[in-house]
C-alpha cells in the first residue's frame, strides 16, 4: 500500500489541521458583497466569498445560513476572518460562532458608517490578519487528521467504472486508520436506497438516512414532480455520457463509499460530525457547488471529485481533487483533471493502484499543490436554500 | 491483456459499457467482466459512443435491464443483442 505517513499542515489554535492558508473576507448577506470585494481587492492575499442569500430567512433556513456562514468561517483552511454585514446583530452572531475556534475574526457593519469607511476600517484590520497568517509555518501532521469529503458531478457510465470506486478504495484503506469522510447527495440515491441503507454501522444511522431520504421524496420530490425528473436527474450531462436512468446514476455515484467502510452518522446540511472519526452522509443536494459548500462548511478539508463528462467545479476555501476516467474528457479537457485513472477502463491499472495515486494526490494537494480547479480560478460558493425567504 | 472495446460490472448484467471512442457497427468485441475479469465476445449491431451500453442478448418491452447486478429500469422498446440501448428503450421506474 501507499505511503500515507506524513503531510505538511497548518495547525489551527483548535487543533484541527487545515491545507490552505486563507485570509477570509466573508459577506453576512448579499448587500455587504460590495464591500467584502473590495476589501479583497484593496488588501492582497485576502479572498472575497460572495453569495447570494442572507436577508429575511427564517425559521431552519436562517439556521443552515448561520451554520454556513459560520462553518465556512471555522474551516481550518481559514486562517483568519473578517465578517461584513449590513446591520451589527447577525454578523456579530457569525462572528461569535467562527471565534470559538480560537482563530482571529473581527465583525464590520454598514450601516450608519457606509460602505467606504466600513471598507477602509475592515482593511486595516484586514492587512494585519495577512501579516499574521503569512508567517504561520507548516507543520509536520499526520495524513490520518485530514477530513476528506466526497461528491461527483457530470458522471457518466466511466464514473462508475473508474473513479468513483477509485474514492472508495480510497476510504476503504483510509477510513479504518482514522480520517473523516463523508458523502451526500439524497436525490441521487435514487434507486440505491437499499444497498445505501444498508451501509449503515448501525441500526441508528440506517434509520436516520431513510427518514432523510424519504423526506426529501416526500416533500420536494412529491409536491414538484413533473412527468419524472429525467430532464434533471439524470442531467443532460449524464445523458450525453451514456446514463440512462436514476437507478444507474445511484449505483455509480454509491461507488464512492467503497466496499467495506460504513457509515456511522447521517448530517444535516452543513452539520460537523461529532461521533468521531469514520465515514458520514450529509443530506445535500446533488448539485456540485452547493454540496462541495456543505461539506467545506462541516469542517472538510480537501476534496475529491470524481468526474465523467468533466464537471469543472471549485470551491473557495477547499481543493477540489478531480478524478477522470474518460479518456474522452482527459483527451478533450486535461487542464480539469488532476487524477487521470482512464487505465482502469483498458485494464492497465487496478482499482487497488488507482486508490494508491489518489492518495498520493492528496498528499500533494495537503502539502499545498495547487488543484485544476485552484488554477483556473474556481471559487463556487453557493448556499443552499431551504425555503423563500419571508 | 488487450484493450476491451466493452466493460460489464457483474455476471448477471444483460448490459455493457463501451469504454472506446469510435466504436463502429459490426466490430467483433473484446468485453470483460470487471468483478472476475472473465471476458467474452459480442458483435456490436450499431455504431455506439463511448460511455453508452450495448444489449448483451435480445430485450423486450417489460423486461428489467440489470447492471451493477441490481435493477436499473425497464425496457420501453425492444433492443437487439448488440445493439445500443439508452433512454429511447429504457426507463426509469421512480418518478
Amino acid at each position: 500500500m501507499v505511503n500515507f505517513g506524513k503531510i505538511h499542515a497548518y495547525r489551527r489554535e483548535n487543533g484541527r489541521i487545515g491545507v490552505r492558508n486563507h485570509v477570509v473576507i466573508l459577506p453576512v448577506d448579499d448587500i455587504s458583497n460590495a464591500a467584502c470585494e473590495a476589501v479583497a481587492a484593496h488588501i492582497q492575499g485576502t479572498l472575497a466569498i460572495p453569495h447570494a442569500y442572507g436577508r429575511l430567512q427564517f425559521g431552519p433556513d436562517l439556521d443552515l445560513h448561520f451554520r454556513t456562514m459560520i462553518g465556512t468561517g471555522a474551516n481550518p483552511n481559514v486562517a483568519a476572518c473578517i465578517v461584513i454585514g449590513i446591520e451589527p446583530e447577525w454578523t456579530q452572531k457569525i462572528v461569535d460562532g467562527i471565534a470559538k475556534t480560537g482563530k482571529p475574526v473581527e465583525g464590520f457593519w454598514i450601516e450608519q458608517h457606509g460602505d467606504i469607511a466600513t471598507v477602509a476600517a475592515a482593511s486595516r484590520k484586514a492587512k494585519e490578519f495577512v501579516h499574521w497568517a503569512s508567517e504561520l509555518p507548516r507543520e509536520e501532521c499526520e495524513f490520518t487528521e485530514l477530513w476528506v469529503s466526497t461528491k461527483c458531478g457530470e458522471s457518466d457510465t466511466t464514473t462508475g467504472l473508474g473513479s468513483c470506486p477509485t474514492v472508495g478504495n480510497f476510504y476503504d484503506k483510509l477510513i479504518p486508520k482514522g480520517i473523516y469522510g463523508v458523502f451526500g447527495e439524497t436525490s441521487e440515491i435514487t434507486g440505491a436506497e437499499h444497498i445505501c441503507e444498508a451501509r449503515a454501522e448501525n441500526p441508528q444511522a440506517a434509520k436516520k438516512f431513510m427518514a432523510t431520504f424519504q423526506a426529501y421524496q416526500d416533500e420536494v420530490i412529491e409536491p414538484n414532480k413533473v412527468d419524472d425528473l429525467s430532464d434533471s436527474q439524470p442531467t443532460k450531462g449524464n445523458i450525453e455520457g451514456g446514463l440512462s436512468t436514476i437507478e444507474e446514476k445511484a449505483l455509480g455515484n454509491l461507488e464512492k463509499i467503497g466496499r467495506t467502510c460504513r457509515y456511522i452518522d447521517v448530517l444535516e446540511p452543513a452539520e460537523a460530525p461529532t461521533k468521531g472519526a469514520g465515514l458520514y452522509f450529509m443530506d445535500t443536494s446533488s448539485a456540485a457547488a452547493e454540496s462541495i459548500t456543505l461539506m467545506a462548511a462541516a469542517g472538510y478539508v480537501v476534496h475529491t471529485f470524481p468526474t465523467g463528462q468533466g464537471n469543472v467545479v471549485g470551491n473557495p476555501i477547499v481543493p477540489v481533487v478531480k478524478i477522470s476516467a474518460n479518456p474522452r474528457t482527459l483527451r478533450t479537457m486535461p487542464e480539469h483533471i488532476d487524477v487521470d485513472v482512464t487505465g482502469i477502463l483498458k485494464r492497465q491499472m487496478t482499482i487497488d493502484e488507482a486508490g494508491d495515486e489518489l492518495t498520493k494526490m492528496i498528499t500533494r494537494t495537503a502539502n499545498g499543490r495547487a488543484t485544476a480547479a485552484e488554477t483556473l480560478g474556481h471559487r463556487e460558493f453557493v448556499l443552499t436554500k431551504l425555503y423563500r425567504s419571508a | 491483456m488487450a484493450i476491451p472495446q466493452l466493460l460489464v460490472h457483474n455476471r448477471r448484467d444483460n448490459v455493457g459499457v463501451v469504454v472506446i471512442e469510435g466504436l463502429e457497427s459490426g466490430t467483433d468485441m473484446l468485453c470483460v467482466v470487471t468483478e472476475d475479469n472473465s471476458d467474452f465476445r459480442l458483435t456490436s449491431t450499431d455504431t455506439i459512443p463511448i460511455g453508452h451500453k450495448v444489449a448483451l442478448k435480445n430485450l423486450i418491452e417489460g423486461d428489467t435491464v440489470i447492471k451493477y447486478g441490481v435493477d436499473i429500469g425497464r425496457v420501453v422498446a425492444p433492443a437487439s443483442k448488440g445493439g445500443h440501448v439508452h433512454t429511447h428503450n429504457l426507463k426509469t421506474k421512480r418518478w
